[in-house]
């Protein structure tokens, strides 16, 4: 019982801990970032990285996540005969929810891991500390430009991810189901608005970026410098970004709909 | 006279809940080869961190180019350091960049020199280790000697005062081994630098340094030239410097009787 409780309070110290020591690494990279625009070449090669090399799997999912709106929605709506509404149906779930929510969680599994492996392999290998032996900060040279290409990255593959979801919605709607095309895209036009809707959306993406592109760094320049080390920091980066963006969308849309 | 280029006075150190560094204290005087040689687990590679400011002491100072090291600001830190070059255990390429990109790495980030300018000196700095016809290849394709020697080429990028040098022979094949040997050396003369290397091989060490500390225990154990060394009577130097297994250092951890281990409290 005594050791039940000793634990329970060394986990939840060291979660104050990581929380203050993830805090300090926001404060530091934030300052450091100037150079990040200077020299905005580094930010671009990592948004190749972490923005474009997780378009395939961002367009195939969203391609798939839009077909199923479309016919679960069709399935829902025929029953109050109002089936042309799918159009709506298909573009509000995805700009305002699915679009940033689904692809803040693929960009977890996908980019975050990438970041924080490579993040505690250079540590693991002593490449940081080489780095800040030749007088250059590591968090200037190496968090700080990814940092700002996952910002830069999430809201992008968030609107494609709402573009290719609704592309995918008409495709089962219109030529397979049979909705008449015309109030499929009428709708949506009359029904989506552009600051309640397309904004809120824009705004969480943002949001989600900045949190899961940070855990992931924070997670990788934390990482015990082992293999085992780096492995758990990996699983870390997945499972807290996941519950991170789910939270944050909760409270995020409470605000916005209020 | 001879001035010190780096100093460790009265030094103490300890992580949580273990102390490394109980009061040591040493000189490095400018263009020797100093050796700092110990057991593994000694901190022999703490006190290179403790010299280049990864670390703060608990006790006592290091002084480099008599400034005190932990008392510096971040800035006044990364001026020192320009001051200093390192090679790596195991050499900490930058595995995304080419070996010409490593060497460059140091003169991009910290001087406004033209691309033409870096170009002839990292061919420079490479054609001084050997190593200017593999330029063009990624770290991973460099045998473990090559990757030291590159480290090495981008140690020195910026001529520093002082090199510090990790275990620069762990895991080498014998002609590496003589190779970075007769390089740290070398270079040490050509380019009137001062040599810090922490090591515990010996004959390699012995052949090459000026001075040479033994650490163990926390404190200097013992310290003198190599052929002071190798005469010395200390249990510990003599077990050290012969490698004998057994001695003041003992072959089993410390721990409990062997039979009772075995058969069980009863027996």
């Amino acid at each position: 019982m005594i050791n039940f409780l000793r634990n329970l309070g060394s986990n939840f110290i060291d979660q104050i801990w990581r929380l203050g020591a993830g805090g300090r690494l926001f404060g530091l990279m934030l300052i450091s970032s100037g150079e990040s625009f200077r020299r905005f070449r580094l930010v671009v090669r990592e948004v190749y990285f972490t923005g474009v090399n997780s378009l395939v799997i961002i367009s195939v999912s969203a391609f798939f996540v839009g077909m199923v709106l479309a016919l679960q929605g069709y399935h829902t709506l025929q029953k109050y005969g109002s089936s042309e509404a799918i159009g709506v149906l298909v573009a509000l779930a995805l700009v305002r929810e699915l679009g940033p929510v689904v692809t803040a969680l693929l960009f977890a599994g996908r980019a975050g891991t990438a970041i924080t492996a490579e993040i505690g392999l250079m540590k693991a290998t002593e490449q940081l500390s080489a780095m800040e032996m030749m007088a250059v900060s590591p968090i200037a040279r190496v968090i700080a430009p990814r940092f700002w290409a996952g910002v830069i990255s999430l809201p992008i593959l968030a609107a494609l991810f709402s573009m290719i979801g609704i592309l995918g919605g008409y495709l089962v709607a219109v030529p397979l189901i049979g909705v008449d095309a015309g109030a499929f895209w009428s709708q949506m036009q009359a029904n989506v608005d552009w600051q309640f809707d397309i904004l809120n959306g824009v705004i969480k993406s943002v949001v989600f970026g900045v949190a899961c592109t940070m855990i992931a760094l924070f997670e990788g320049y934390d990482a015990p410098p082992t293999a085992e080390g780096v492995s758990r920091a990996t699983t870390r980066t997945v499972v807290t970004s996941s519950l991170a963006v789910l939270a944050l969308d909760f409270a995020l849309t409470s605000f916005m709909i209020i | 006279m001879t001035q010190n280029i780096v100093e460790i006075d009265n030094l103490s150190f300890g992580y949580k809940n273990r102390t490394l560094h109980k009061g040591i204290s040493m000189a490095f005087p400018k263009g020797k080869v100093v050796a700092i040689m110990g057991g593994s687990g000694s901190g022999k590679t703490t006190l290179l961190r403790l010299i280049g400011g990864q670390f703060k002491p608990s006790a006592g100072e290091v002084r480099v180019t008599g400034e005190v090291v932990h008392k510096q600001s971040r800035d006044g830190l990364y001026q020192l350091r320009r001051k200093m070059g390192m090679l790596f255990q195991q050499g900490a390429l930058f595995t995304d960049l080419s070996v010409y990109d490593n060497v460059a790495f140091p003169m991009r980030e910290l001087t406004d020199l033209s691309e033409s300018m870096i170009r002839d000196l990292v061919l420079l700095k490479l054609h001084a280790v050997g190593l200017r016809g593999a330029h063009q290849l990624m770290p991973t394709e460099l045998s473990g000697g090559m990757a030291r020697r590159v480290a090495l080429a981008r140690a020195i990028a910026l001529d520093p005062q002082i090199m510090m040098y990790d275990e620069p022979f762990a895991g080498l094949d014998p002609i590496s081994m003589a190779v970075i040997c007769d390089l740290i050396r070398t270079l040490n003369d050509a380019l009137g630098i001062t040599s810090i290397v922490v090591t515990h091989d010996v004959e390699e060490t012995f052949s090459f340094a000026d001075y040479i500390y033994f650490v163990a225990d926390g404190v200097v154990a013992a310290e003198g030239s190599p052929d002071d060394l190798r005469q010395s009577t200390l249990p510990f130097i003599h077990q050290f410097v012969h490698g004998e297994k057994d001695g003041p250092v003992p072959f089993h951890y410390a721990t409990g009787d062997y039979k009772q281990d075995l058969l069980g409290p009863e027996a």
